[in-house]
């Protein structure tokens, strides 16, 4: 070997410097969708804590609602589309197999050619992303990382389906992520129980679909108490991970934005946390539904555009959900 | 050391007035936690939750629609104790 390769020049410290968010239009009541499911409005508060659910019209796609959220953080971080050298953006609900909706995104706001790749970690995209936008960051591989999870889940929704349909939205938040000079994102505690793939699941693969086209449209269901059960009382030890990895404590955390799963699971997650009284928790389930990779940061630019939360704050973020996956990490909100 | 029944009774009457807010009187063997107590489907987890850190047992969960009555409850966490 007579050369010496030069390696990405590491930056110390990165952070999020900018939050946007979009969601759908349309504004739909339980009472909307309560026929199909004889259920009730009565019925859907108590069990889900959700009022309303946020859905998008049949003439917006996925990349719409990402370029809404993703122009919005742009301005909130106070950069030009050309200053992004990478887009990830987090859905499961995108059409095409190829080519990404990363790409298209990045073209279609202005950061064409920045590096582009969409993932696939459901509910837990968004954390999923913004732990790789750090990881890119610090590494020196990226400057400026746009994370967007975006999600319409309307797309995939059986109206008589009891499970999970009735929770759903549509919606994209998006993220700035960028080098600070100082510590803004903590280590991100991440995994994955591929042995739990059939908990939330889609009802047929697309080649079943084209063996069987009597199979129909495929769409989401879950098994609920179990997931219920493993999102409270278990998902919750990663999230005190991610505390003790940014070497924080409950007693330190402002804000805690939980995955917009269900009312009842976010409860129960602040008690397992013992989390202390002051802390801000994130509630946007209520008014905008569970919007899967798009629901943390959702929830977080409603805290903060509401005034609920603060630039500086610290807060404790965790999604989780189909794989099953998770992923945690403590952040300070631009 | 096992639990007895009627100890499990009462460990699980606490936990489903804790989840509840009903008396631990009003947990009794042949009560239904549906019809009788009004739990629902994530409440019941919860309860199952409690129970299997209480009593050391493990009730998995395509067990916990199995379990109709609180009677039900106790005599599957006294042969799980086993």
């Amino acid at each position: 070997m007579t050369v010496q390769l030069k390696q990405a020049e590491p930056v110390a410290f990165s952070r999020i410097l900018g939050i946007g968010a979009e969601r759908g239009e349309n504004v739909v009541t339980n009472d909307d969708i309560a026929g199909p499911i004889d259920s009730s409005d009565e019925w859907i508060r108590q069990r889900t804590g959700i009022v309303t659910r946020r859905r998008a019209g049949a003439d917006r796609d996925v990349i719409d609602l990402a370029e809404a959220a993703s122009l919005k953080a742009l301005a909130a971080a106070g950069l030009t589309p050309d200053q992004i050298d990478t887009v990830i953006v987090s859905t499961v609900t995108y059409f095409a197999q190829t080519p990404s909706a990363a790409a298209i995104l990045a073209d279609r706001i202005g950061a064409n050619p920045a590096a582009s790749f969409d993932i696939s970690a459901a509910c837990a995209g968004y954390c999923y992303a913004i732990g790789q936008a750090d990881a890119l960051v610090r590494s020196g591989t990226a400057r400026h990382v746009l994370v967007v999870g975006a999600e319409k889940l309307s797309d995939f929704i059986d109206p008589t389906d009891r499970s999970i349909s009735f929770l759903l939205g549509d919606g994209a938040g998006a993220a700035v992520v960028g080098p600070s000079d100082t510590p803004g994102i903590g280590p991100t505690v991440w995994g994955s129980d591929g042995s739990k793939a059939t908990t939330i699941r889609q009802t047929h693969a697309w080649s079943q679909l084209r063996e069987d086209p009597s199979l129909g449209w495929p769409t989401l269901r879950q098994d609920g108490p179990t997931v219920f059960k493993w999102a409270s009382f278990q998902v919750g030890k990663f999230a005190q991970e991610a505390m003790d990895a940014a070497g924080v404590g409950p007693q330190d955390i402002d804000v805690f934005v939980p995955h917009q799963a269900n009312m009842r699971i976010i409860d129960q997650m602040v008690k397992q946390l013992k989390l202390p009284e002051d802390v801000v928790v994130g509630r946007d389930i209520a008014d905008t539904g569970n919007t899967s990779a798009a629901s943390v940061p959702l929830a977080i630019e409603r805290l903060l555009a509401e005034g609920q939360a603060k630039s500086g704050d610290v807060a404790l973020q965790i999604g989780f959900g189909a794989g099953l996956v998770y992923a945690a990490q403590v952040v300070v909100l631009p | 050391m096992a639990h007895t029944d009627q100890e499990i009774l009462e460990g699980l009457a606490e936990i489903v007035a804790e989840e509840t807010g009903l008396p631990t009187d009003a947990v009794v063997p042949e009560k239904s936690f549906t019809d009788d107590l009004d739990i629902d489907s994530l409440s019941m987890m919860t309860i199952v939750t409690h129970a299997e850190d209480k009593f050391g047992v493990r009730i998995p969960d395509e067990e916990v629609k199995n379990l109709t009555t609180v009677g039900d409850a106790v005599s599957y966490i006294a042969g799980a104790q086993a």
